[in-house]
């Protein structure tokens, strides 16, 4: 697994490099709560954060878990079991079954 | 080659439209969150996600009897998506099943091989996942992740005769030039049954409609490969590899799969086990384009009921019409035949004699004696949905 600061950097390496893609996807408002920035920031990483408010009218906690999991196993999301909890209390709070 | 930053800057996304035109018709499409937006050279569409970008046709678009080149839909799984220039563009062909690997520019196939042009309607494997009940999660697509286009380039067939096909080669597998963001994320590589690659209407295509392959449906070329879902039509082709074992990536052990026997359509046997099978041909099905639920028609006026019905490659036999709780079915009048990998035309007189509510179900039936199903098959990648659809019209 990758290392949380190595995935800010990437992070911020992106935001630099990609950033008319970023400016636009600035429209995309989440849902305040804890964890919304990291939610964001990590999710943000591969794919705009649209992607969960389109899945939001289809998963609740377990199925926002299931995402998570896939992101993290299946796609290398540089995540951390702290940071997955942490982003899934937010989604499971804001985004279970609300679109 | 691009540099990762042109790559990257690439990726960047349409602009979004003033007030965030919200269709109006969101119900109908399934979807929760559309809003029209605009990638470069494309028209407004329905967008789902806006990296990597997942856009959807507006069902008034896909009323032509060819989906525009600029209404026509984008599907993309990583974000990194190149702007490839068709000069230094090359289209390697090598494998362990290929005897002598070659490598091919734009001019090569354009110049070296048979041109043949097709129809060929290109669905999603997911189009209509949003209307799914229960819900699945994924890409909540309406009823416009697919369309009707013509498409020209050279049979995959004659390549792979060229690079020498070894006696046992047994999939043929495609890269395109679209990249994750991340390392470990699984690049996006498909791979088809050697049967189908030798097929005479499988091919790479570098025009649609007429004109060169647009930039979000796959310039400078594609896989097309007619009646088989979307999923398989590699865009920015930029490998084309012949295997004597079966390909073993994510994107095809791990992905598009649906549940082994529970649906009809051609087995991808070297892909398949006792659970699950790789989706293959599309299966039939159709589309109210003239009216969705809730329109209005004048009471005792002429309307018509008119839309689309394709399938997998059999061809359109049918398309019929129940107004009666689907008691009784009347047959609706098919239009041209544009190929049978294209979708067909139907049209059906509406009684407008009684006022209230009028509810329209559509069924068509290929050649081969399939037919929609009542019922929906559900399974977790939300794939196959072709039930009858119905609408719900006003007499009034």
């Amino acid at each position: 697994m990758r290392s949380a600061l190595a995935a800010a950097a990437l992070l911020t390496a992106l935001t630099l490099s990609c950033a008319p893609a970023f400016a636009d996807e600035a429209a995309i408002h989440l849902r305040d709560g804890t964890a919304r920035d990291l939610t964001a920031a990590r999710c943000a990483i591969c794919h705009s954060v649209d992607y969960i408010q389109g899945n939001a009218p289809v998963l609740d906690r377990a199925g926002w878990q299931k995402e998570i999991q896939k992101m993290r196993d299946r796609f290398g999301a540089p995540i951390t079991d702290a940071e997955a909890q942490q982003i899934l209390d937010y989604l499971a709070g804001s985004y279970a079954g609300k679109p | 080659m691009p540099s990762r930053r042109d790559l990257l800057l690439a990726t960047a996304g349409g602009v979004l439209l003033g007030g965030a035109a919200r269709r109006a018709l969101a119900a109908d499409a399934g979807s929760d969150t559309d809003e029209l937006g605009t990638l470069p050279g494309k028209k407004p569409l329905i967008r789902h996600t806006w990296r990597p970008p997942n856009y959807e046709t507006p069902l008034a678009d896909l009323v032509p009897a060819f989906t525009a080149n600029e209404s026509f839909f984008v599907r993309y799984h990583l974000a990194v998506i190149p702007q490839i220039d068709v000069d230094t563009w090359r289209l390697k062909v090598g494998g362990s099943g290929a005897q002598k690997p070659l490598v091919l520019t734009l001019r090569d196939l354009k110049h070296d091989f048979k041109r043949v042009t097709l129809a060929a309607i290109n669905q999603c494997s997911g189009n209509r996942r949003g209307l799914f009940t229960p819900r699945v999660p994924g890409v909540q697509w309406g009823n416009g992740a697919m369309g009707n286009a013509e498409w020209s380039g050279v049979r995959l067939r004659d390549v792979l005769a060229r690079a020498g096909l070894a006696a046992n080669a047994v999939e043929v597998v495609f890269n395109g030039a679209d990249l994750p963001l991340l390392p470990a994320t699984p690049d996006f590589l498909k791979s088809i049954p050697l049967e189908r690659a030798l097929d005479e209407n499988t091919l790479i295509a570098f025009e649609m409609n007429g004109h060169a392959l647009p930039q979000w449906n796959g310039a400078p070329a594609r896989l097309v490969v007619p009646g088989w879902t979307g999923t398989y039509w590699v865009k920015h082709l930029t490998e084309i590899r012949v295997d004597t074992v079966p390909f073993d990536g994510f994107w095809v052990r791990g992905a598009y799969r649906i549940p082994t026997g529970a649906f009809p359509g051609v087995r991808f046997k070297t892909q398949e086990t006792p659970e699950t099978t790789p989706i293959t041909e599309i299966l039939v099905n159709s589309l109210i384009t003239s009216h969705v639920s809730g329109a209005q028609v004048k009471h005792g006026a002429k309307a018509e009921l008119a839309g689309k019905a394709w399938d997998g490659g059999a061809g359109i036999a049918a398309v019929e019409i129940s107004t009666d709780g689907r008691q009784s079915w009347q047959a609706a009048q098919l239009g041209r035949d544009l190929g049978r990998f294209a979708w067909r035309e139907f049209r059906y007189r509406l009684d407008t004699s009684k006022p209230g509510a009028l509810v329209v179900a559509v069924r068509a039936r290929s050649r081969d004696g399939a037919t929609q199903p009542e019922k929906l098959t559900v399974n977790p990648g939300g794939y196959h949905n072709n039930i009858v659809q119905t609408v719900t019209l006003g007499i009034v």
